[in-house]
């Protein structure tokens, strides 16, 4: 029982809602280094393994096996595993060492020499590996597009949407199976009416997997899950020889693949051996690599809250993404499920991935709300749009995304959800209405859209299967339609099938359906000025967001006809009479006429003046010339005060009282956040000021500080303080008459 | 049609010799064919002939073990679709005997002539055998 109210408070963070435990290496729960792990160790005899990481032919299991067999390169084993680790982790680092060579010595490591160079490796230095040792030389990002009605016109409007904010692929699942062929079809639609060559997936048993991409309905599939021991394998109900035909079955109906595996898996499924996560990893990864997969989807995925609960947990996850890297894989990094439910801690993680760039920053950014995710996700979703967004407008950095404005979304959402009305028409799929389609475009979430017919729906699904019906019967559709670009897209996919471009390693199609992969777009990193770099239309893109607005007339509430009741006498004389002076700024009732909490200036004036009056002291205004300063001018004003007192006013309405014979940065009181400062309280500076020239005790004036002011007013405060000083002249501090009679 | 030295990406290349599973050429493959009624599925299949080129492709890039799996791809062009989701899951743990696994190589190395898929299921068969994960 916490007993401080900071303790307490402390508590309550979200950050203390996540689980954190000790290590327990028995059960797996040790993201790296674990006493089990093996040594590094390879003894090649006649062309063939005979020993890997310290365990003999005989003793291997299946993963050790394939390992030996498909994943490791034996003409470069020698040289590579002689190659001490820290020179292999320097070399990561190093500029001079280009990606070519560390693939050459990689592809000669075993599982746990990858981990062994892994441990001399910080986050800073694992992140340049990356940004060196991804496949493709662009990176992109991967979006989740699924609904809890599996809404066909909600799931086309949000892949469209996805599509057009720049997700290269789009990935759908279904909650009840028997959609699959529908949700694959509706994202397949939508997708390639918010730009065509988005690459689409729905995520569902292999078999029906198959069934669907046969059908031209999807064209990737990241389902095919590996592990890091046999035990954890086989109850996956699969081997590597199995994973490896199932590769060979999708790419031979023109169908990209890219494995699934993910430090954890094996720790929850209860078969870890006591090895660390990232050694299982290593595992994982040599078999998608002898597998043939061009890719892998990793980063803990869907167990990213185990290695999260452990020390070290978010830095084994960027291990795991630089190994499948250093193994020629395409990489999908991660970032999808939910991870904590800390914000901050969120954006550190996706940090490790997003700076570095990877092939697909997040595998499955959620497109819509995190309610809505089927995949159970959704560590940033659709409402984060925007912070992505920023984030990359901050760092000059390119995930992926781009801003889009709320007409481009509704345009586009408008035009796919009529596009898969218009194929559910004509293939005689039960109807979406006009109703449907307007909830669709406009909608938050499935509680917006109305509801179908399930049972209907279902029926129609199952028919549609096994049916001759296909994408090219979707094509034809659209083009009856009307809808020539959506068809033209799908057709184009459809060629894209045929030709195969998009089965090399990293493939993705760029906005103008160019094919784009390790091949054609080969990241060439080899430091500062090579790999990729933004293009200034790029650039361009990512800063333009749409709340974006020009600072040009920021200050237009501040400027206006000079104040008619301020003239100016002559020069200002040091005083005789017992006074107070007001010092303002250069632009004060001329240039600018009110605060930047938009008080008039007259007004601030005449509550200062009746301020001092109360107090039965007369003041005298002067305006300073050659200074913008704040305290330089309360400073000036008290050297020509007959009492020695001053006050000092900008003309965004910062204040300071001053006495003479104290340094000019030193003062009475200070004012600096002009935005909270009322009538009421340049009233009460004009009574301490004339108590303090009268010598009377005085407390300071109560100074209300909102810490969000100078966030919120920083870009008009420089542009009010600019503007001051643009009136700066070299002449001397000028009397001023005030027209004005106290009212007290 | 010769395939071994196209150029990538083959869709820009090669439109000309490229042909779907169908034997259409990918240049005739278009919004007024399909249209027209002209197009079935199999113009939207890749044929044999381009995975094997894309093989080449991914050889020649450093990627040998892609390379393998698009020539067992290329292979299984000739196998039907419900065919190969019954191979696939025969080779998943546990469900078939080293005699049906040793038939299945033979069916794909003779009926189909496909002899790296074939050669992958035998070496699957003799490990399944060696680490007990035959049908029992």
């Amino acid at each position: 029982m916490t007993i401080s109210r900071r303790f307490q408070l402390l508590e309550q963070r979200d950050i203390n809602r996540e689980t954190f435990v000790e290590p327990w290496p028995e059960a797996g729960l040790i993201v790296a280094d674990s006493p089990a792990d093996p040594q590094p160790s390879l003894r090649i005899e006649a062309g063939r393994v005979i020993e890997l990481d310290g365990r003999p032919r005989a003793e291997f299991d299946i993963l050790d096996y394939f390992i030996a067999d498909h994943g490791i390169d034996l003409a470069t084993a020698e040289v590579a595993m002689a190659t001490p680790s820290i020179d292999l982790a320097r070399k990561l680092v190093d500029i001079n060492v280009p990606r070519a060579e560390l693939l050459r010595l990689a592809s000669g490591c075993t599982p746990a020499k990858l981990v062994d160079i892994i441990r001399h490796m910080n986050v800073l230095e694992m992140m340049m590996g990356l940004g060196k040792m991804r496949a493709r030389r662009t990176p992109a990002n991967q979006a989740h597009v699924t609904n809890r009605r599996e809404h066909p016109a909600l799931l086309a409007a949000d892949a469209a949407e996805a599509a057009l904010r720049g997700f290269a692929e789009i990935e759908t699942t279904v909650g009840v199976a028997r959609y699959a062929p529908f949700s694959a079809l509706a994202i397949l639609v939508g997708s390639q009416t918010g730009r065509g060559g988005v690459l689409t997936q729905c995520a569902v048993e292999e078999s029906l997997g198959l069934e669907l991409a046969m059908k031209g309905l999807t064209t990737y599939a990241e389902t095919l899950s590996v592990y890091g021991t046999e035990g954890t394998f086989v109850d996956g109900d699969d081997t590597p020889w199995s994973k490896a035909f199932l590769s060979a079955a999708y790419a031979s109906r023109g169908v990209k693949i890219r494995f699934t595996s993910g430090t954890g898996s094996e720790a929850l499924m209860g078969h870890a051996q006591g090895y660390s996560m990232l050694y299982l990893e290593a595992r994982c990864l040599i078999v998608t690599r002898g597998a043939g997969s061009q890719g892998v989807q990793n980063g803990s995925i869907s167990c990213i809250a185990l290695p999260e609960s452990l020390p070290g947990g978010v830095r084994a996850v960027l291990a795991e993404n630089l190994l499948a890297t250093m193994l020629g894989l395409e990489v999908a990094s991660g970032n999808d499920a939910l991870a904590s439910h800390s914000d901050i801690r969120k954006a550190a993680k996706l940090m490790l991935q997003f700076i570095p760039g990877t092939d697909f920053i997040t595998s499955g950014y959620s497109a819509m709300p995190r309610r809505e995710n089927l995949f159970g996700g959704g560590n940033f979703d659709a409402d984060d749009f925007d912070d992505y967004n920023v984030l990359q407008r901050d760092m000059q950095i390119d995930g992926g995304n781009h801003p889009i404005s709320e007409k481009e979304a509704l345009d586009i959402r408008t035009e796919a959800a009529r596009a898969i009305q218009a194929v559910y028409a004509e293939l005689g799929f039960p109807a979406i209405t006009d109703a449907e389609v307007e909830a669709a475009v406009l909608a938050h979430g499935s509680e917006n859209m109305p509801v179908r017919d399930v049972v209907a729906d279902l029926a129609a699904a199952d028919k549609f299967l096994p049916s001759e019906q296909n994408i090219l019967t979707v094509v034809r559709a659209l083009q009856v339609r009307g809808f020539e670009k959506v068809a033209s897209n799908l057709l184009e996919m459809g060629r894209q099938r045929v030709a195969g471009d998009y089965l090399q390693t990293s493939a993705i199609f760029d906005r103008n359906f160019k094919v784009q992969s390790a091949i054609n777009d080969v990241n060439n990193y080899t430091g500062p000025g090579t790999g990729y770099r933004m293009s200034t239309e790029r650039w361009h893109e990512i800063q333009n967001l749409p709340s974006v607005k020009s600072p040009r007339d920021f200050i237009a509430d501040q400027i206006g006809a000079p104040c008619p009741r301020l003239a100016e006498l002559g020069p200002a004389q040091a005083g005789t009479n017992l006074e107070v002076i007001v010092a303002v700024g250069p632009a004060f009732g001329t240039e600018l006429i009110r605060t930047i909490n938009g008080l008039d200036h007259e007004e601030v004036l005449e509550a200062i003046l009746t301020g001092i009056a109360s107090e039965g002291l007369i003041a005298r205004v002067i305006k300073v010339y050659h200074t913008s300063d704040c305290a330089a001018i309360g400073h000036i004003g008290a050297q020509l005060s007959s009492s020695g007192i001053a006050i000092g006013i900008q003309s965004r309405g910062t204040t300071v009282i001053h006495k003479r014979g104290l340094a000019r940065l030193s003062n009475l009181e200070l004012f600096p956040q002009s935005p909270s400062l009322t009538l009421e309280a340049y009233r009460a500076i004009g009574v301490n000021a004339a108590r303090y020239a009268l010598g009377k005790t005085t407390t300071p004036v109560p100074v209300q500080v909102d810490n969000w002011a100078r966030l919120r007013l920083i870009v008009k405060t420089a542009l009010l303080h600019r503007h001051e000083t643009e009136q700066i002249l070299d002449q001397p501090p000028m009397e001023m008459r005030f027209d004005w009679e106290p009212d007290l | 049609m010769s395939t071994r030295t196209l150029k990538y990406p083959l869709s820009e290349s090669a439109a000309e010799i490229l042909q779907a599973a169908s034997g259409r050429r990918l240049a005739d493959i278009t919004a007024e064919t399909a249209r027209a009624g002209e197009l079935s599925m199999t113009d939207f299949q890749i044929s044999a002939d381009t995975l094997r080129a894309q093989a080449e492709v991914a050889r020649q890039a450093g990627y040998p073990q892609q390379a393998s799996n698009l020539i067992r791809a290329a292979e299984l062009t000739a196998v039907p679709n419900a065919e190969v989701l019954r191979m696939y899951n025969i080779l998943r743990p546990g469900r078939a005997t080293h005699a049906e696994l040793a038939a299945l190589a033979e069916l794909l190395e003779t009926y189909y002539h496909a002899p790296e898929c074939a050669s992958l299921v035998r070496e699957a068969a003799a490990i399944y055998q060696t680490r007990n994960l035959l049908q029992k």
